[in-house]
């Protein structure tokens, strides 16, 4: 049974949560809606969906630009969930002092901002012909202290012994890596993809700067742009946001306790 | 046996080593520290992207900062988000993580999940909902013209001060459930005992809380404090989508006017974009060290 002195707290919890679910709910009904049921604050689902859906068809490249962010954000995932776990691996079980030393220089570039790098990394994409490609939105986000930092830390708990036993039976050192770290982190590599795909699929600042052609453009630029006109459909722009929030919202209920592991990330 | 295997196992691994990190390193190098030395030397260039020149007095940009009233407004509302939102935000998400640790309370997963939901939306999915519900002709003028709490429709996102309001109001949905999180994980590594000697010791649970809780957490509690000001000078695409900077440049954010100068409609300012990000990273690497190191004094 629910404690009575707890009761204060249910109330307050109550009120938290329907002030963090609120707006979700909302867009998801006023996806449903006119812009004119939005406009006089309908808070009921409403017959429009499919109106919305055609019209956002028929304004928008929609399937484009959800193809872009899903080539984008996998091929983000992928690059980084490889290139940081050998690193993270490099570091914490062949480690020595030229390694921790280089380690602790990686950590500060955590302190960069992505403002300050973009100009100088525009012209390098630009030099390189890497605009409007996928080379140019994953480059710069494949190899990232926190990730390397991530990797390092859980890498703690794999068991020395294995890579002994591993070396005696002939694996070779990239061997081991591939054979016994990559199954034994399976979690580890499950929290860190939920993150990265998360970070890849919602970043706005870097695809705006690298991708100048319509035809390159991800899902948060493409409402970012709906909701630019003079006047706005307040029906068809929630249903574009409703296209661009379901793939993290799906990943978020199915993979909640990776998503908070990898948000938290080296925090032990 | 043969001369070309004349690397001792030892050595091998070590080459391993190194090989395993090189791929990271170099990247990290290439794409971070590289541009960062990058954006310091054209910080002190001027002129469109394809030829730049030193700039005369070489101190230019950074001069014409100074006189520059968007940027003084830009860094204002930075500090002023800084200052109101960040320490609302990280205690209530103490107090919420703190109300969620308790072992006899029903529902904590359902409440854990609602609370951490708006984490799942990107920002400009939740600033374009924002701007919606906010918007002159929107839900919550609405709501409030049938509660009969105003007489006639806010103009939310028009009125500096109203915009403001927004802005915080929108960080602080999107950010306390992240917060929590890490209080979570780190309440969850206290002991339980160290709770009931100080019942023992017959604290009472404000000064549980604040004797016991707020130090054990220390650690946890500067990183949420560096990541918050981190995010918070670099803060864009709710300044962007949100409000568009507006009403007249009163609610931009730095990074905002720093994109607006490199890359918005008909200029291509790269040098002065630069110095101002220059300045950016500037802050965040002397908030980051001022805050270690107020880490580091007791214990």
């Amino acid at each position: 049974m629910i404690q009575r002195r707890l009761i204060p707290s249910y109330i307050v919890l109550v009120i938290v949560s329907i002030f963090s679910v609120f707006p979700i709910y909302w867009m998801l009904t006023a996806a449903t809606n006119n812009t004119a049921d939005v406009a006089r604050g309908k808070m009921f689902f409403g017959a429009e969906a499919m109106i919305n859906f055609n019209k956002l068809l028929k304004g928008t490249n929609l399937w484009q630009s959800m193809g872009n962010s899903f080539k984008y954000a996998l091929a983000q995932t992928v690059l980084c969930l490889l290139v940081c776990s050998l690193a993270g691996y490099g570091f914490e079980l062949y480690h020595d002092k030229g390694k921790d030393l280089l380690f602790g220089i990686l950590l500060l570039g955590m302190m960069i901002p992505g403002v300050a790098t973009m100009i100088p990394l525009f012209r390098m994409m630009s030099s390189m012909k890497m605009l409007n490609t996928v080379w140019g939105f994953v480059l710069p986000a494949v190899s990232t202290p926190f990730m390397i930092m991530m990797f390092r830390q859980n890498s703690r708990n794999f068991p020395v012994d294995i890579m002994e036993a591993a070396r005696i039976d002939g694996l070779s050192e990239l061997g081991i890596f591939f054979r016994m770290f990559m199954p034994v982190m399976k979690a580890t590599y499950a929290a860190a993809a939920v993150i990265t795909f998360m970070n890849a699929w919602n970043s706005y600042l870097w695809p705006r700067v690298v991708m100048t052609d319509n035809k390159a453009q991800t899902m948060p630029i493409l409402i970012a742009n709906m909701a630019n006109g003079y006047s706005v459909d307040y029906g068809m722009l929630m249903m574009g946001v409703l296209f661009s929030t379901f793939p993290t919202l799906i990943i978020f209920f199915v993979l909640q306790k990776q998503f908070a592991e990898g948000i938290t990330g080296s925090v032990k | 046996m043969e001369k070309k295997r004349s690397l001792t196992i030892g050595q091998k691994q070590k080459i391993a080593g190194w090989l395993f990190l090189i791929i990271a390193t170099v990247m990290i190098f290439v794409f971070s520290f590289w541009p960062m030395v990058s954006a310091l030397t054209t910080s002190f260039k001027t002129g469109s992207a394809a030829n730049m020149k030193w700039c005369s007095p070489l101190t230019f940009n950074y001069t014409r900062m100074v006189k520059d009233k968007i940027f003084k407004t830009s860094l204002s509302n930075t500090f002023l988000y800084l200052i109101i939102q960040v320490p609302i935000m990280l205690i209530v998400a103490i107090f919420l993580a703190q109300l969620l640790n308790n072992r006899d309370l029903k529902f904590k997963g359902l409440f854990r999940t609602c609370v951490f939901l708006p984490c799942s939306i990107s920002l400009v999915s939740y600033s374009l909902i924002f701007k919606s519900l906010f918007a002159t002709q929107g839900l919550i003028n609405s709501l409030l013209m049938k509660a009969h709490l105003i007489s006639e429709n806010i103009n939310w996102l028009g009125t500096t001060g109203t915009a403001r309001f927004v802005i915080i109001l929108g960080l602080l949905w999107r950010w306390t459930g992240y917060n929590m999180v890490f209080y979570l994980a780190g309440l969850q590594n206290i002991e339980y005992s160290v709770y009931e000697a100080a019942k023992i010791d017959g604290a009472n649970g404000w000064k549980t809380f604040w004797y016991v809780t707020v130090p054990l957490l220390r650690p946890v509690i500067i990183m949420t404090f560096i990541m918050s000001i981190n995010g918070t000078l670099q803060l864009f695409d709710e300044s962007v989508n949100l409000t568009n900077g507006g009403p007249a440049g009163t609610t931009i954010t730095m990074s905002h006017h720093i994109y607006n100068n490199a890359f918005g409609t008909g200029v291509a300012n790269f040098g002065y974009a630069s110095a101002m990000s220059f300045v950016v990273f500037v802050m965040v690497a002397i908030l980051a060290l001022i805050n270690l190191k107020v880490g580091d004094t007791r214990d």
